[in-house]
């Protein structure tokens, strides 16, 4: 039911945009206005979430750790899984970011006859996340072709790299295939566990059906539904875009208008969704914190400022009703003057 | 707001990375729009109409080049009564003698990096080649 959702609602919004950009005009609005749109939500939103995590306070150290902290000098310190500093920790955060190395620490659980618990190492995740991400991102670089102007040369030779087999023309690129085999591999991974299965969401699988759509109709306007897909009319609209002042030239096929809404469709989504873990991995305070909670006092920033009061200041304040009502005073009341 | 001294220019630095095209364009002098120029002999003809050409001249060319020269077929084909050698320098190059203005300027524009270039060779080149020998 909850894949089924997600589905509907990509072919709706397929169909919004295929049936929307025929009507004359809507054009502009597909593939001028939207655009705007979205990247204006999407920053403002992106900026609007960090900044509501960074007024959450951490009341506790709660950097997770997964090896020897720093201790005396013969114990031998784990720097990377143990971070005791800022440099330990940026490395730290780098790998994180850039290999995913959590995801590598993957388990799964099993119960056999006995009954018995068993725990595996499960890579799968990982892998799938690497190919997913990675094709993503070389994805995003390679659309800056459409954007910049002029091309600078750094693009092409991504370009090149991105299609080292040349197979086609125009050329197939590993990040296209590593997409679209990354969001089934994701999705067919949330379908098989069945534990993953049963916690998975509708706003699980509603992104990895959109990304999917955004590649496939990627693809397809590439390679296989070329007519009226002009790539330099295009790329004036793009360039268009981000000089403030599009103009759509010739007529645009659908497919591109489809695969410009949906992508519309993502970034709006994003500062909304679980994909916020982009900058959410920045911020988690489990990976970001140094492990030094036995050197450095970790103070939460609720806490209430309060003075130390001794007793002899407890005393000096009360001591007039302390004598009054009784109980003994260490230092007795000073005699008034006109006694 | 908590670490404000990191929070903010992490903040600053993603938004002038996701509106980098915006300042890389401001900061650059854009080219031309590029425009298609008609071949200098007046040729009216091709293979396929100019939509088609437009769309899928590349696929056209990776067909001819599979054929010609993997699969060994050279045989010419016939449109509208005219016969093409199915080659970038034996047809296309024959009406579109500039290569700068009728593949480069499109090409460049849009970053296509074609690989035709490595083995072909532009009228101009080819011309002076065969003088010298």
């Amino acid at each position: 039911m909850k894949y089924a959702f997600s589905f509907l609602a990509v072919i709706a919004l397929i169909l919004i945009a295929w049936l929307g950009s025929q009507i004359p005009g809507m054009p502009y609005l597909f593939g001028v206005a939207l655009p705007y749109l979205a990247m204006i939500i999407f920053l403002g939103g992106c900026v609007y979430k960090v900044v509501q995590w960074a007024k959450s306070p951490v009341p506790f150290p709660i950097q997770t750790t997964c090896g020897q902290g720093k201790s005396l000098d013969f114990i031998k310190h784990n720097r990377l899984e143990a971070p005791s500093t800022n440099g330990e920790v940026v490395a730290r955060m780098f790998l994180e970011v850039v290999t995913f190395r959590s995801l590598f620490r993957n388990t799964k659980s099993e119960i056999h006859e006995g009954p018995y618990i068993t725990y595996e190492s499960s890579k799968w995740l990982w892998c799938f996340a690497l190919i997913f991400h990675y094709s993503f991102f070389s994805i995003v670089v390679r659309h800056l072709r459409l954007f910049l102007d002029p091309v600078p040369a750094w693009i092409g030779w991504w370009e090149f790299v991105d299609g080292l087999f040349e197979v086609g023309a125009p050329t197939w690129y590993i990040s296209d295939v590593g997409l679209v085999v990354g969001c089934l591999l994701l999705f067919s991974r949330r379908l098989i566990t069945r534990h993953v299965r049963y916690i998975s969401l509708a706003n699980d699988y509603f992104p990895l059906v959109l990304i999917f759509a955004v590649a496939v109709t990627g693809i397809l306007m590439r390679f296989f539904l070329r007519t009226d897909i002009d790539i330099v009319n295009i790329k004036q609209l793009t360039v268009g875009l981000v000089t403030l002042s599009p103009v759509i030239g010739a007529k645009i096929g659908s497919i591109f208008f489809i695969h410009v809404f949906l992508v519309c469709v993502l970034i709006a989504y994003f500062p909304f969704s679980k994909l916020m873990h982009f900058a959410g991995v920045f911020l988690s305070p489990t990976r970001n914190l140094r492990n030094d909670s036995r050197a450095v006092r970790h103070i939460n920033p609720w806490n209430p400022k309060i003075l130390p009061h001794s007793y002899a200041g407890y005393e000096d304040e009360f001591r007039e009703f302390m004598v009054n009502a009784d109980i003994p005073v260490e230092k007795e009341l000073t005699p008034s003057k006109d006694e | 707001m908590y670490n404000k001294g990191t929070i903010i220019p992490g903040l600053v630095i993603f938004v002038l990375l996701v509106t980098f095209p915006i300042w890389f364009n401001a900061f650059s002098t854009a080219s031309t729009v590029p425009k298609l120029e008609l071949p200098p002999g007046g040729e009216k003809e091709c293979v396929a109409s100019a939509t088609e050409m437009r769309a899928k001249h590349m696929v056209l060319l990776n067909e001819w080049r599979d054929d010609v020269l993997r699969s060994a077929n050279k045989t010419a084909v016939t449109v509208g009564g005219k016969e093409y050698r199915r080659g970038l320098q034996t047809a296309c190059m024959q009406c579109h003698t500039n290569k700068d203005k009728f593949c480069d300027s499109c090409h460049t524009y849009t970053s296509v990096n074609v690989y035709c270039w490595d083995c072909h060779l532009t009228p101009d080149v080819a011309a002076a080649k065969k003088e010298t020998h």
